[in-house]
This record gives C-alpha cells, structure tokens and sequence, in this order.
C-alpha cells in the first residue's frame, strides 16, 4: 500500500526527523491561508498522489508568497498529471501539501527497502540526489552505494561513515546524518515498511538534514497489524474495480484489454493472460479468485468482470484441485443467468471432478464454448472476441 | 526414488484445528503420507480424526517421532509457528501460509542461520513424491509416479504442469512448490542441486514468475552445475511492471525481474525453454529425446 508524501512525513515525524512544516489543502483559497500560516515566506505546493516524477510534470511550484501559492494551487488542483510513473493515463490531483521552504545547498538520494537478493534491509545512497535513481544507476551506477543492514544490529556507526563518505560530508554534518539514518531505519521497521524513498534528502545553507521528499509503501502483508497505516489507503488513487474485488477477497488488477480473465493461483492466472497476449489477444484483467472460493465468490468475480465496459469476452480457467470443478461450474452457471450474459464466454475447466463439471455446463442451456487445454481455450476467446 | 520427503517421513501438523490444516491433514492422510501428529497450543491430549494433538513441536516430535512440519498457521503466527519447528530441529518445515509479513520472513532467515532444518516456503503448495506422500495442498490425483522432477514457484501453475506431464506419460519423482514470496527458505538452486544428485530424476520442469532474480541465479548455477535436461517456464510476460500480481514477489520493480530477462537467462544456461505454458509437456518430451 502507497502512502502520499503527507501521510509518509506524518509517520516519519514521529520519529525525530527533520522535516518542514506542511499543510494538507483542497483548495487554493486554503494553500494561501496555508502558506501565511508557515510564515508567508517561500513555501512550495506539492501535488500528493501516487507517483514520482511529479516535478517534471509540473506538480511542483515554488511560491515567494501567499498570494502565489493560491495560483500554483490553481493550476495543481485538478489537473491530470502525467509522469513516467503514472502511466500515459495520468493521476488526476485532488490535494496539494504546501510546504515551508528552505534554503537548499545539497540534494543527496536515500532509500530503504528489503532486498531479497540480499536477504536483508538495504540502505541505497547517491550523492545524485533530486534526480531519478534508475537514471543514474543505468549511466553511473558508481555513484550509488548499497548497504546491508544486520536485523539484529540496526544501522552500525560505521556504515553511517560509509554514507558520510558517500554524500561527501564533512564529519560534523556526518555526525547529524546518524540520527537521520537511524530515524528512518526504525521508521522503517517499526512501520513494515516495504520500500522508503527520500529524494531529495538535503543538506541546508545552515549545515542541517531536511528530509524533502518522502515516498513510502507499506508491506500489504503487514497492514493488519497496522490499523492507523490501513486507515491512511487513499480510495481515489485505487481502481474501483480493484477495491471491489479485494472486499471479496479476491486479487484482480485492471489492465487495458477486452478479454476478461477469471484464473484460480497467481500463476495460472499471470499464465494465461499471457498465452492470451501470445494468441494476439489483450487480457482486461489479472483475476485470481484462489483456493477457496466460494459459488459466491466466482458470481462477484463475474460481476467484476462484466461490470468493466471494455470486457468483449471472458475466458474462465480453473485448475481445481481444492476447489472442484462441479462447484465452479454451478457458480459460472449462476452468474451467467443472473448477470444475462452476452459476451463470449470460453470456459476451460481440469481437476477435480472435472467431468461433473462439464456436464453441469453443457447441460446449462448457456452459451459456452467448452476448451479442453489452455491452448485451445485462449484460440476459441481470442477469434470469439475478434468477430 | 526422490528428494525431501518420501514413505517414511513423519509429518506434525502445525494449525490443525484450522479450516485448511483439517481438511488438507485429511486429505494428505487419505494419500497415504504418515500424518502422525497436530499442534494445536491449549489442545494437548485431545485428538483430531485419531490423530494425537500436542501443546508444541517438541512434543509432538519426542512422542511420535515428526521429522516434517506442514504449517497452516494465519499470517499473523506463521512465522514464529516456522522457528519453533526449527528450534525443535525437526529435518523440515513446510509452510503453506500467504500473507507472511516480509519483515518477519526477514527474521526468520536470521534465526534460522546454523540450523539444520530447511524450510519450503512460505506462501505454498508444498512438496509430492507421487505414490509416496503428499504434504499440503496439491491435488494428488493428477500426479503420476516417474522420474521427472518439478520445482516451481506457483500453485495451480504447477498443477497445470504436471497434468500435462503425466498426460504423456512423464511421471514425477517429485513436484516442490518454493512458494511466492520475495522471500523463502528455499530456492531454485537448493532443489536443482537435490534433482541433479537424485539417481531416480532424470530431468527437471523449473517454473518460475516474474520479480527477484532468483531464476537467474539458477541459470548461472545451472551453466556450471546442471547435468540433467531443465525445461523452464516464466509466467507474468505480459504483467505491467510495478505491481504486484498476487504473489507477494510477483513484481517488476526498477525494470528488472522482467519475464523476458529471466527467458534470456535461460536460454543462455542451454534450458529448453518454452514461452507457452500450454507447452511444458511436450517440451519435456523433445528435451529428453535430447
């Protein structure tokens, strides 16, 4: 779960961290307001959504004054941002934090994230801070330093001399970069975060840390030990399908394509969008609707489905081994009735009771196209959905 | 033959009482594997269908002699339900469990640092050697006993694998399920090596996922290692990167853990390599006509 720039600084000021005044604001009469209430000085009006690269698009304004943080959020508020992160769609800005400036002399990058290569939480640093770090790992993959932090030990004195280095800092801004390091480390694992970015970390005219930036994921397996961190999921920046679906327990993310796909496991499910793809079809969807799922749970499924306007067919394809085909088959059956439905319809079922199945829906009076391999399934829904 | 668990193993089931540990302890019993013990903590000399139950594992395994834990604990316990299988140095835990926090998996790979038991998982199906014994999830029926090893970090994927595979014929000596996580006890290079050692393998299916470089360290372990034919598979080709696609470690992140690269690697360690998940078997078949 992605948490706004907001939301992140709020967590990581409990924390002894350096970071401005802000204020959260919907609306330009309330960003002017906000930035004479910070002192009417230089502040900064930041679009909060879920992405980065929101200064290149735009999305980030510097105001001298009151008057001209009330027209950065003029221009902000409401408008599509369209970064390399957000894809060609775009994020549409509901918010904007507006923040005190300062007086920058340093731009340095920190991140943190549990590598899995290195089985560990690592710290990754780069004097090329306020830049995009895949930019300068592809052309000057030098400049980036990455360490290994020890559960048991947290973030050693040494490896803060390391960074110290790394930064070029002399030792008594060095000295201040400890309690930064060791702030968001236990932030960090305090929280369950998954990944932690600050960029730019900055070091002031004035010789001190001002962590700038903040973007946060927290580790969705993590969530239910942290209610206060669930409480901050932001329902605008999520898909209405997606969220519908995770209520139902089940995993579907929307995708650009027409052929809906209903898959049992992960796997499977990645499986066959991608033989989908390889027939020159386009899957609409990832759908996993799992081990358990219930008669219930397939009818929501297809309601999900059918509910996205750009769905032009449907392949089902379920493996049962837990679930057995006899129960799909039922809920297939149900929800086709239920929902009327129109669009072509290839059902590919193997597993248990399997030939149960496959009588339940020939016998359905339902227009079904059955498929024996997965093949032959996404041949029958790609030329079904082409007509 | 096989690798990890066989006829003898002896299996304590960790969360029992559970709608999964009951059902799937049933059906495994049913199989044929030696379910000979539960663990469910306040239920200690009570007993589930004739199997006894205990407080711990170390009761468990000093009365009946468990060498394997199956773990069907929830999320929130299934990592300190790991340790204690590993502190009660049983020979293996298999852990079933999705939904593991990362942090404590990250834990869990500390304690277990020096420890003898190897753990399979978390987040899947566990481990069949066909006509021998079943511990978790997987489907039994659709297995067939030979000598075609099977490793993959999916579920249903790897079903769909091995229905394939015994449709031609090609038995399985035994199917791993490594599981989905970022983070797991053990990988595709622990259970290749078991493979190339094991004299009743003769060839290997690798199924992997996009995310993590896991595959691609095998492919490099495979070039220097690897005696017997691999036939591998990535599925998540067509995922758009950044998001997670069901599996906690299912995810593109900074352009790497890609399908592609991951294929490429492959191709490069002489793996016989097919881009459709429709055709693991016959792969399998041209491979060892090899």
């Amino acid at each position: 779960m992605n948490l706004h720039e907001y939301q992140a600084k709020h967590v990581l000021s409990g924390y002894g961290l350096p970071i401005s005044d802000g204020v959260l604001c919907y609306t330009p009469g309330e960003a002017e307001a906000a930035a004479d209430a910070l002192g009417g000085g230089v502040c900064v009006v930041k679009a909060q959504v879920h992405a980065g690269g929101r200064g290149k698009a735009g999305g980030v304004k510097v105001a001298k004054t009151p008057a001209d943080a009330r027209i950065a959020a003029e221009k902000i508020l409401g408008m599509t941002l369209v970064t390399p992160q957000t894809g060609a769609a775009g994020k549409k800005v509901h918010k904007v934090y507006v923040e005190q400036g300062c007086n920058i002399a340093k731009e340095f990058y920190l991140s943190m994230v549990v590598d899995r290569a290195r089985r560990s939480v690592a710290i990754v640093a780069s004097k090329e801070g306020g830049m995009d770090i895949e930019e300068v790992a592809h052309s000057n993959p030098e400049k980036i330093i990455t360490l290994s932090v020890n559960l048991a030990v947290g973030v050693a004195a040494f490896q803060v001399q390391q960074l110290g280095a790394a930064y070029g800092l002399d030792s008594a801004a060095t000295k201040k970069l400890r309690s930064v390091v060791e702030g968001l480390y236990r932030a960090f694992v305090d929280n369950d975060f998954a990944m932690l970015e600050i960029n730019p970390l900055v070091l002031t005219a004035d010789g001190e840390f001002v962590v700038l930036d903040a973007k946060v994921a927290v580790d969705d397996n993590a969530l239910f030990r942290h209610p206060e961190l669930r409480a901050m999921m932001d329902y605008d920046e999520v898909d209405s399908k997606d969220l519908r679906a995770s209520k139902a327990g089940l995993s579907y993310i929307a995708l650009d394509g027409n052929i809906g796909c209903m898959v049992n496991g992960a796997g499977l499910a990645m499986a066959t969008m991608d033989i989908i793809q390889q027939k020159g079809g386009s899957p609409a969807n990832f759908l996993d609707v799992g081990g358990g799922a219930t008669r219930e749970t397939v009818t929501e499924a297809f309601k999900i489905l059918l509910s996205d306007s750009q769905v032009k067919g449907i392949l089902v394809n379920i493996f049962g081994g837990i679930m057995k085909c006899d129960v799909i088959a039922q809920g297939i059956i149900e929800a086709a009735r239920e929902l009327s439905v129109k669009v072509p319809l290839v059902v590919r079922l193997q597993g248990t009771n399997v030939e149960l199945g496959k009588e339940l829906l020939s016998k359905s009076g339902l227009n079904i196209q059955p498929a024996e391999t997965m093949d032959e399934a996404a041949t029958k829904i790609v030329s079904s959905v082409k007509k | 033959m096989s690798i990890l668990i066989n006829k003898s193993s002896k299996v304590v089931t960790q969360g029992i009482t559970g709608k999964s540990g009951s059902f799937h302890t049933r059906m495994c019993r049913e199989y044929g594997t030696n379910m000979i013990a539960g663990v469910a903590p306040g239920k200690g000399g009570q007993e589930f269908e004739g199997i006894p139950l205990f407080n711990s594992v170390s009761a468990a395994k000093e009365k009946t002699g468990a060498n394997v834990s199956v773990i069907y604990v929830p999320p929130p316990f299934a990592a300190d339900a790991i340790m204690e299988t590993v502190d009660a140095d049983l020979d293996l835990a298999i852990c079933i469990t999705e939904g593991i926090p990362v942090l404590d998996m990250l834990k869990v790979q500390q304690f277990m640092r020096g420890k003898r038991t190897r753990l399979i998982g978390p987040n899947c199906p566990g481990v069949i050697t066909p006509g021998e014994a079943k511990i978790g999830i997987m489907p039994g029926h659709i297995h067939k006993p030979g000598r075609i090893g099977v490793v993959s970090r999916s579920g249903t994927l790897t079903y769909e694998a091995v229905f394939q595979l015994s449709l031609l014929g090609l038995g399985q000596s035994s199917c791993v399920g490594i599981g989905g996580d970022p983070l797991n006890g053990t990988n595709f290079i622990d259970c290749l090596d078991l493979f190339n050692k094991d004299t009743g393998t003769d060839a290997v299916v690798m199924i992997g996922e996009i995310g993590g470089s896991a595959e691609e360290e095998a492919c490099d372990w495979i070039k220097s290692n690897m005696k017997k034919p691999v036939v591998g598979f990535i599925c998540g080709a067509s995922a758009p990167p950044g998001r997670r696609m069901g599996h906690a470690g299912a995810i593109i992140s900074g352009g790497s853990g890609t399908a592609d690269a991951k294929f490429i690697a492959m191709e490069k360690a002489g793996v016989f390599v097919t881009r459709s998940p429709a055709e693991i078997g016959k792969r399998m078949q041209e491979a060892l006509r090899k």
